[in-house]
């Protein structure tokens, strides 16, 4: 089955109920249906085996990502943030493609490359104005791939992560009822185009028949501004724009905000701190947490408004540090946790997560990391309680290794942030002769706060856990990295500490 | 029948995309549903003229069959004379 049925659909339905509003333009789902028929006769003629986007977020990602999908394509959305011949090696590994974006750029670093490029404007337009002819158009029936999105790389070369159709189209038959949403709903969509949740975003909210606000570039001005003036209900934020936001707000950035339903964040640690502080900001909305990955096709575990306010409301502590968590699986996908050997661990056991579903494509161009029983290995680190709620403790490569004790950064962490002064931490492994690896944290002093002694932060961690988790070196720096999708880059500090 | 064939009704407008499906007959209306629209419209039948609506999943007591329905219409939808049920959605909050 083909994503772009989800647009056919929407468009079947309400032909001229407002589907995207970008840049003060306003596009029907009948509008964006045409172009993204329009733009099929586009691939088609250029004879292009990829559609890549080298832009921000635009109508012609939409136009895009259904045409690409019309004309049995892979619809290709490349990280612009990227060094040019990162960039450069990434296109040729998708050649010949139909570029559309920074035309400028592409043909600076891949003019000896064999692609068609077409700058935004002039692909939306082209979309728009080319009717398809009366002969009868054989659409892709949707059985191959939908979507090919390069993985970050930060230790090898980007993998070519893949979703199926059918990946996609279990994504969104599972979780979003078709035009649920209210003709007054707006859902505000920041993350960029060649990010999951910019893909899933634009998937639900059509399927879903919510309006789709675009704002290419976050600010929290901007991203204030058009809460209040498209009077926007739903808004999925990464947790370094919704602590930009709340700081914002803090500092006297006024805006009516009281259309605003639903929050849902991801893509990285929330710091309890900033939910805190926006649960109280905007009390009208229900927050919810999703937990998902390219691989899985976007959210695979959430957790949702009412888990929110229970946890913020009770007294028990189990119940509260639900704030941390990610919730639980969604009804659609299996979850366990096993151990370095495969076996499923007991409840409350740290290991890795392991997701199962049709939505679950665990694929890259290269070969598929699904094992024979269709189970996808994440990578990621946590335990499930006793109640089903799963906690992260970090990526699997992350856990430190001492003397052949595993132990998650995260718990470490969480020891050294309950201190006054400290604003932000990192914990990393760093090679130790005695134990193989040992612990190195870099930190972060609270603005205000002078830096605390060496002694009474490994006081503080033998304290609350046991002695093989008090870091061997301590290193204050001005600040941690982060990526812009606000990932903590714990490689980097690493380097640093390890130095 | 293969998983994202579309069907058409021959008794009123409906059509579905099928996400699952064993060897029975699909109908819809009381009569067979297939991939072309006959020449000559087939009656409703008055025990599967309930209706269908758009974008609802239709499945059986086993779970062998599910249809989604892209297009509504006047007739309701059956497996070998036994009518498929609308499947139970658990609202989940947005997350993206």
């Amino acid at each position: 089955m083909n994503i772009a049925l989800l647009l056919e659909m929407a468009a079947e339905a309400t032909p001229d109920r407002i589907a995207l509003v970008c840049d003060g333009k306003r596009w029907t789902y009948g509008d964006l249906l045409a172009a993204a028929r329009g733009s099929f006769e586009l691939i088609q003629e250029s004879g292009a085996e990829y559609v890549a986007l080298l832009d921000e977020s635009s109508e012609a990602a939409v136009i895009a990502v259904f045409g690409a999908a019309l004309a049995g394509v892979p619809y290709c959305p490349l990280n612009y943030r990227l060094p040019d011949a990162d960039l450069a090696a990434l296109l040729g590994r998708i050649s010949p493609a139909l570029v559309i974006g920074d035309e400028e750029r592409v043909l600076r670093i891949a003019g000896d490359q064999d692609h068609t490029v077409l700058a935004r404007e002039e692909f939306t337009l082209k979309a728009q104005e080319t009717v398809p002819g009366d002969d009868a158009r054989e659409y892709d029936p949707g059985e191959g791939v939908a979507i090919q999105l390069f993985t970050s790389g930060t230790t090898a070369a980007p993998k070519a992560a893949i979703l199926r159709h059918a990946n996609l189209i279990g994504y969104i038959l599972g979780t979003v009822e078709f035009a649920s949403a209210d003709e007054a709903d707006a859902a505000l969509v920041v993350v960029p185009p060649y990010h999951i949740a910019g893909i899933s975003a634009l998937l639900s909210s059509i399927y879903a028949q919510r309006k789709i606000v675009m704002l290419p570039n976050f600010s929290p001005e901007g991203w204030l501004s058009l809460v209040e003036g498209e009077t926007v209900t739903n808004a999925f934020v990464v947790p370094t724009m919704l602590a930009r936001i709340v700081d914002a707000m803090e500092k006297g950035v006024t805006a009516q905000t009281d259309s605003l339903r639903a929050i849902a964040y991801g893509g990285g640690k929330m710091p309890l701190e900033v939910i805190h502080k926006a649960l109280e900001r905007f009390p009208a909305a229900g927050f919810t947490n999703a937990y998902g990955l390219t691989e899985t096709s976007s959210t695979v575990a959430l957790l949702g408004p009412e888990d929110h306010r229970e946890a913020l409301a009770s007294d028990d502590p189990k119940i509260r540090a639900r704030l941390t968590s990610l919730g639980k699986p969604i009804p659609t996908i299996e979850m366990e946790i096993r151990g370095e050997n495969g076996e499923v661990l007991p409840v409350g056991e740290p290991g890795e997560i392991y997701v199962r579903g049709d939505q679950v494509s665990g694929e890259y161009k290269e070969k598929s990391a699904l094992d024979a029983a269709g189970w996808f290995p994440t990578r990621d680190a946590g335990f499930m309680d006793e109640d089903g709620y799963l906690f992260l403790s970090g990526r699997a490569d992350d856990v430190i290794v001492r003397g052949g004790e595993n132990m998650s950064p995260g718990e470490i962490e969480d020891v050294l942030l309950t201190h006054p002064a400290i604003a932000d931490a990192c914990a990393c492994a760093i090679p130790s002769v005695e134990w193989g690896e040992t612990v190195g944290v870099a930190l972060v002093t609270r603005e205000g706060h002078s830096t605390p002694g060496e002694a009474e932060l490994k006081e503080l961690v033998r304290s609350r856990l046991r002695s093989s988790r008090v870091p061997e070196r301590i290193a204050f720096v001005a600040e941690l990295p982060y990526n812009e999708m606000g990932k903590l880059l714990r490689r980097k500090v690493k380097d640093v500490l390890a130095d | 029948m293969k998983p994202g064939t579309r069907l058409k009704s021959a008794a009123c407008d409906t059509e579905v995309m099928v996400i699952r499906a064993a060897d029975g007959q699909i109908e819809c209306g009381g009569s067979p549903m297939g991939e072309a629209k006959p020449a000559e419209a087939a009656p409703l039948a008055a025990d599967f003229s309930a209706g269908t609506l758009m974008g609802k999943r239709y499945v059986d007591a086993d779970g062998k069959y599910e249809l989604l329905c892209v297009k509504p219409g006047k007739g309701s939808l059956s497996v070998d004379g036994t009518a498929l049920v609308v499947k139970d959605a658990k609202p989940l909050p947005a997350s993206d």
